[in-house]
């Protein structure tokens, strides 16, 4: 199969198609990094303004009475503290965790590794992204409704969600709001896993076999199988309950409920129906969110430690085993719920074991330091942090595994550090470390690796500061998702609180440093080389930025692996994919 | 970037993992954030399990923390010049090690584990329980006595009047068994007697956490669950909502007050009269 172009230069386009409605996987891909800063920023404002008033809850925030009337005088209520809460975690979960490493990072740099032209459905990527900007507005209109923005958190349980404006201020038009853009999401992400698998098994270039692509590859081709079947069962489930909403219908509402003094006009629906199509969605989403991080922190550390990643293809097997133990373990999120206990053995299971290929992963990149010629470039340094924050985060996952100790930490402030760390950190450490490692190829232009590394340091301190903590809290007892802290035995968290609140502002403003590298960097950052890093793979042998057809016309061939580093190449200590020199013997000494 | 600025900003990252490594642990065997005192007589199985799961845990944190932080020093100082080197034995070595520490641990903690769970949630509650029903609503509990004929009365939900204190939606008028049902907003219970809870949803999903008593249960809307606990000390401690419910979740929440039973038959006895 043929990409639509044929020439390295792009024909003659008008403004619209060049840079709005492009069809360039590169422009798209860009487009939805853009898109993921937007909402990332966004969701940042809105946890600082959570922290905020979870630090001094009666004191007023400056500025905010005037863009939001629902925060009276600048004292957010608990309602608006909980549409905060649901806001940042959608916006998160759906518009920077699956839209930046996945769909943005993805659409730029597969295509370029495996030496194909563009998508196999180029329509598609462009309709792709510009659906999820229309879930984006829906899901933003939700602020400006009348009866405020949804609250019902980012895991929208039924009948809170369900049953409409009975159930008390945003569930009205702001859940209905929320419904559909998460529907419109993921059809979005449907069109986009189905373009990542064709384009991955049709338009590798000569000698690009599956054991030659590069792990980024790898993880990005694994990602959008788990997201084809995740997202398939979530849009239906969305249906379902927007139809809960304005059809009348129950679908995820019993018999016999009163709310708001009314008894509601439903019957024959179960709540657990909806947490069981959630989190068989959700818990893969999770490892949406990770799993392109794998991928590239296993690309990069060849890279920067001048030799190959250990055991490669046990790295592979490790991220199908976790894509495929990822749709064995929604229950965990249950224990609690109300089905049947045995169940919750029976999901407790492969949540452990599902530790084991993460280990083992874990285990392979720091034993490919071992011995490393480290370059400690930006890119290194948030690939050494996402190791380390990925292990704090998936050690305090043993503990909610175990229904006989979820039984006490599930609801707490315990489950937060846990998925903050490693959903939240580690996934955007690896974000960070692609931007700073494909940046030049981006734009052609280096960022500046000083202030990168003031970055990664004090973010790395910062996010330890914000969500360790959490753990304690929630070893305390601290119950999540409380605006405030009246009950008695939660009140002497506050002083935790203030701590964390101080770390998140303080970390969230180190990211204007980043934001200010990205920009700064965009226009006046020094030009990039073809191959800054000295890295292997195909995207490192054309221009920085790459052609329109980005391999000017050529179609490149490949004789080698991706993991060819610390051998006398003819280039160095490493030998690109398409060389095709001979392999030469590996310089290491044991 | 010079050879030597990148060294230095390896080791400060080697530094700061072994610092932060060493000050969360530190933080938490300290137990200055801990769980509460347990008074419930399950609890000490979940409390083991946490120290087991904390201790195991807490080891491969702190050992990946370190090896990590280790390598990363050792090999800091960016000589380009240098041979590399392979792990010895390659991948073999991390894989057993992964399999056999990872799975040792998993065994150990599920083969424990799941007997402290099936022991609170799988195992039927002592026929002799003493049975009150729950009732959450946006945002409070109710609890209810089945008085002195020891039956509840049957619940109508189109009855239910938050104005005429009908919490849970009964018919004294044409049901007997309702008549002597007491309702409380405080979840009162003997202490040393096993008890037995049947959780019911009004409006929304809501639930029920005492950590106390080392128990947490949703509350779903059309289902009645169970929950069953024997409280072994007299205490008074606070119930609370760890099930988003809407704007009043923060706020949700009871006391519950373990009695001796001289203590609570008295207090029965003066709900009856009222």
């Amino acid at each position: 199969m043929t990409s639509p172009h044929s020439s390295h230069d792009a024909p003659r386009q008008s403004f619209l198609r060049k840079y709005v409605f492009s069809l360039d996987h590169k422009v798209i891909g860009l487009q939805y990094l853009d898109l993921s800063l937007v909402a990332v920023t966004t969701g940042m404002i809105l946890s600082w303004l959570m922290r905020m008033h979870l630090g001094w809850p009666t004191k007023a925030i400056p500025g905010l009475g005037a863009v939001a009337p629902e925060a009276t005088g600048g004292i957010i209520t608990p309602e608006y503290y909980l549409s905060l809460m649901t806001m940042h975690g959608t916006i998160m979960v759906f518009f920077v965790l699956t839209t930046a490493p996945f769909a943005g990072l993805g659409n730029f740099i597969l295509q370029l590794q495996i030496g194909a032209e563009d998508m196999a459905f180029p329509r598609f990527n462009m309709m792709s992204f510009w659906v999820t900007f229309v879930a984006f507005l829906v899901l933003l209109a939700a602020f400006f409704v009348p009866e405020g923005p949804p609250l019902s958190g980012w895991t929208a349980y039924a009948p809170l969600s369900a049953v409409g404006k009975d159930a008390g201020p945003g569930q009205g038009w702001g859940q209905t709001l929320w419904v559909i853009s998460i529907a419109i999401f993921c059809i979005a992400q449907l069109l986009g896993s189905l373009n990542f698998i064709a384009t991955t098994l049709d338009l590798r270039t000569k000698g690009m076999s599956l054991a030659r692509m590069p792990f980024s590859t790898w993880a990005w081709f694994i990602t959008s199988v788990i997201g084809l079947i995740a997202f398939s069962v979530l849009l239906p489930a969305c249906i379902l309950l927007l139809l809960d909403r304005v059809a009348g219908t129950s679908f995820f509402v019993p018999s016999g409920l009163v709310i708001s003094d009314r008894l509601q006009p439903h019957a024959g629906g179960s709540p657990l129906l909806w947490q069981h199509l959630f989190w068989f969605f959700g818990h893969p989403e999770v490892y949406i969110a990770i799993l392109p991080g794998f991928g590239i922190i296993s690309h990069i550390l060849p890279a920067v430690t001048r030799k190959p990643l250990l055991g490669p293809r046990v790295v592979i097997a490790c991220m199908i085993a976790i894509a495929f133990l990822s749709y064995t373990v929604w229950g965990h999120h249950m224990f609690m719920s109300g089905m049947n206990p045995l169940s919750a053995t029976v999901f407790s299971v492969p949540t452990l074991i599902i530790t084991i290929p993460a280990a083992i992963m874990t285990l392979l990149w720091i034993g490919t330091l071992y011995g490393a010629r480290m370059r400690f470039t930006t890119a290194a340094l948030f690939c050494l942090g996402f190791i380390s924050v990925f292990v704090s985060g998936g050690i305090s996952g043993f503990f909610l595994a175990q229904p006989a100790i979820d039984s006490y930490l599930h609801g707490t402030y315990f489950v937060v550090g846990h998925f903050h760390f490693v959903m939240g950190v580690a996934s955007m450490f690896g974000i960070f470390a692609g931007t700073y490692f494909w940046f030049p190829k981006m734009f052609g232009r280096m960022m500046n690796e000083t202030l990168g590394k003031w970055h990664f340091i004090l973010t790395f301190v910062g996010v330890y500061c914000i969500f360790m903590p959490m753990h304690y809290l929630g070893l305390a007892g601290n119950v999540r998702r409380y605006s405030a802290f009246t009950v008695d035995y939660m009140k002497g968290s506050v002083p935790l609180h203030r701590f964390i609140t101080v770390a998140a502002l303080f970390t969230g403003a180190v990211q204007l440093i980043f934001f200010y590298n990205l920009f700064r960097s965009r226009f006046r950052g020094q030009i990039a080389p073809t191959n800054p890093w000295e890295a292997s793979s195909l995207e490192w042998t054309t221009s920085s930025p790459p052609p329109h057809d980005n391999f000017g016309g050529q179609h490149p061939v490949v004789y080698h692996g991706p993991n060819e580093y610390g051998v006398a190449g003819k280039d160095g200590d490493y030998i690109m994919q398409n060389s095709p020199e001979s392999e030469p013997a590996s310089e290491s000494a044991a | 970037m010079g050879r030597h600025e990148g060294a230095i900003v390896g080791k400060i990252f080697a530094i700061l993992v072994t610092i932060i490594t060493i000050i969360s642990t530190a933080i938490f065997i300290s137990r200055v954030w801990w769980l509460p005192p347990d008074i419930s007589q399950l609890g000490a199985g979940i409390d083991h399990q946490m120290n087991e799961t904390m201790v195991s845990s807490g080891v491969l944190f702190v050992l990946a923390q370190l090896v990590l932080a280790f390598f990363v020093w050792r090999f800091a100082d960016n000589n380009d010049q240098r041979k590399i080197k392979i792990f010895p034995g390659g991948a073999t070595p991390m894989v057993v090690v992964a399999i056999i520490l990872v799975g040792a641990e998993i065994l150990a903690l599920t083969l424990v584990g799941s007997r402290v769970w099936a022991s609170i949630y799988v195992t039927k509650s002592d026929p002799n329980s003493f049975t009150i029903d729950v009732q959450a609503e946006q945002f409070a509990y109710y609890f209810r006595y089945p008085g002195p004929d020891g039956k509840f009365g049957a619940l109508h939900p189109d009855l239910i009047d938050e104005s005429s204190g009908n919490y849970f939606g009964l018919d004294p008028a044409n049901d007997t068994t309702a008549r002597d049902d007491i309702v409380s907003a405080s979840l009162v219970i003997p202490v040393n007697r096993p008890i037995l809870l049947q959780l019911h949803a009004k409006d929304v999903s809501h639930a029920f956490y005492i950590p106390e008593l080392r128990i947490q249960q949703d509350f779903v809307p059309g289902l009645v669950i169970p929950v069953h606990f024997t409280a072994t000390r007299t205490a008074k401690s606070e119930i609370v909502c760890t099930q988003l419910c809407g704007l009043g979740h923060y706020n949700m929440r009871a006391y519950l007050e373990v009695m001796t039973d001289v203590d609570f038959k008295k207090w029965l006895n003066d709900q009856s009269a009222q």
